[in-house]
């Protein structure tokens, strides 16, 4: 399930990691829930598709209580896509991949 | 991947469609299993089932589809992860996906396994609080409520399995119902109303949602028309599910007034080939062990409408 492409970012390495103008997507999960895991095979996809345009990132919210907290997230899966260190949109929910696809364009 | 034609397609990897795909391997049918992410279904958010036989101990909805997903891939069913946009059934001999890339792949024999989602309540504030308060996945977001109050929407099932869940991280659950009893299965009633943790507002519904950056409180009315504030930290909302039928050209499917297909006893629908299993059935109960049993059916189904077909 794990790719090199899809980041994996800490609490630590987090504001860093979205402060580029080429944007951020990043799926905030849990090892235990059920919509993350089914929603992980997307992600990777993306990871491969936006090479280059998008980097793609993951955050586990099991680990990370710092960074989840900061953005209000109380439901997982939920995504976010930043730019400039700026939230552009985001979903909640084991959404399809078109819809991904419509998030990450709102920062492009 | 490359093919573009099968002589079975599998729409859907819940327990249905694995089983569907488990029954089809071993059966030997070009087949190929379509799911959206990855396989597992609704049963992937269920804390713990406890009703399917031969888990004496029981075991989480999570474990229990990564074992159904593995069964299958011990039989080589061929999964791809795609996602379809629609089915076109005009020509009945050949059946068409059509999906997100716009490219078709055409079956002899289709199995729509494509399952159901948990209803909206439709209310003022709960798009807009989705994911900040409001959730319909007690299993997923019970611990981002660690000591605080929520409110559980619903009186079936799932509503108070969730609640009962929802005790071990928040401080207070109130389960809200528009009626005066739960419909939950006996045993599962038995054990929230042991929980201290639980109490509950009976004939009620919520009417708005409502919040500035997250939830802060519901608007409830009772069936006399009384209406009233109710302070809580989340809701979960288990209202019962919604067929995943988006995609399904109902007009030919002959679905029911809830929009789920109806089938056969052995799950053929008014469609030569068109076969559907699962909680996207219309039936009366919508359990992993009446999906998985349906999926086992359907491919049955199938292959005799193949053999017909080709005899």
């Amino acid at each position: 399930m794990t790719s090199d492409k899809v980041k994996q970012l800490n609490d630590a390495d987090f504001d860093t990691a979205i402060q580029s103008d080429q944007p951020t997507l990043v799926d905030f999960w849990a090892p235990w829930c059920g919509p993350c895991k089914a929603i992980g095979p997307v992600v990777e996809e993306l990871a491969g598709e936006f090479a280059g345009k998008v980097s793609i990132a993951k955050m586990n919210v099991d680990d990370n209580p710092v960074i989840p907290g900061k953005f209000g997230i109380r439901a997982i899966p939920t995504l976010i896509v930043f730019k400039n260190g700026e939230v552009v949109d985001q979903v909640t929910g084991a959404v399809g991949k078109s819809q991904l696809v419509e998030l990450i364009n709102k920062a492009l | 991947m490359g093919k573009d034609h099968y002589e079975l397609i599998i729409l859907g990897g819940g327990p249905a469609g694995l089983t569907a795909g488990l029954y089809a391997s071993r059966a030997r049918i070009d087949h190929v299993l379509i799911e959206k992410g990855a396989p597992g279904g609704q049963v992937l958010s269920t804390d713990w089932v406890d009703n399917y036989p031969g888990f004496p101990e029981g075991l989480s909805g999570f474990d229990l589809m990564e074992k159904m997903t593995s069964h299958a891939k011990r039989f080589d069913v061929n999964i791809l992860t795609k996602e379809v946009v629609s089915i076109d059934l005009n020509d009945q001999v050949s059946k068409k996906i059509i999906f997100a890339d716009d490219s078709v792949i055409t079956c002899d024999a289709l199995i729509i396994c494509t399952g159901a989602s948990p209803n909206k309540l439709g209310v003022p504030g709960e798009a807009a609080l989705s994911g900040k308060g409001v959730s319909y996945c007690g299993t997923c977001d019970a611990p981002f409520y660690r000591n605080m109050h929520v409110a559980v929407i619903g009186g079936g099932d799932t509503a108070v399995e969730e609640a009962d869940y929802l005790t071990r991280f928040a401080r207070k659950v109130t389960i809200i119902h528009r009626r005066d009893e739960l419909r939950a299965t006996k045993i599962l009633q038995e054990v929230v109303y042991a929980n201290k943790k639980i109490d509950y507002i009976w004939n009620s519904r919520v009417i708005a949602i409502e919040g500035e950056k997250e939830v802060e409180r519901l608007q409830l009315v009772d069936n006399d028309g009384n209406t009233s504030s109710f302070d809580v930290q989340g809701v979960f909302i288990l209202i019962g599910i919604t067929p995943n039928n988006a995609l399904l050209p109902l007009e030919k499917l002959n679905a029911d007034k809830w929009g789920f297909i109806q089938t056969d006893t052995e799950t053929r629908t008014v469609v030569p080939g068109v076969f559907a299993a699962g909680d996207i059935r219309s039936k009366l109960m919508r359990q992993v062990v009446n999906a998985c049993g349906e999926g086992a059916n359907a491919v049955i189904a199938a292959e005799h409408y193949l053999k017909s077909k080709s005899s």
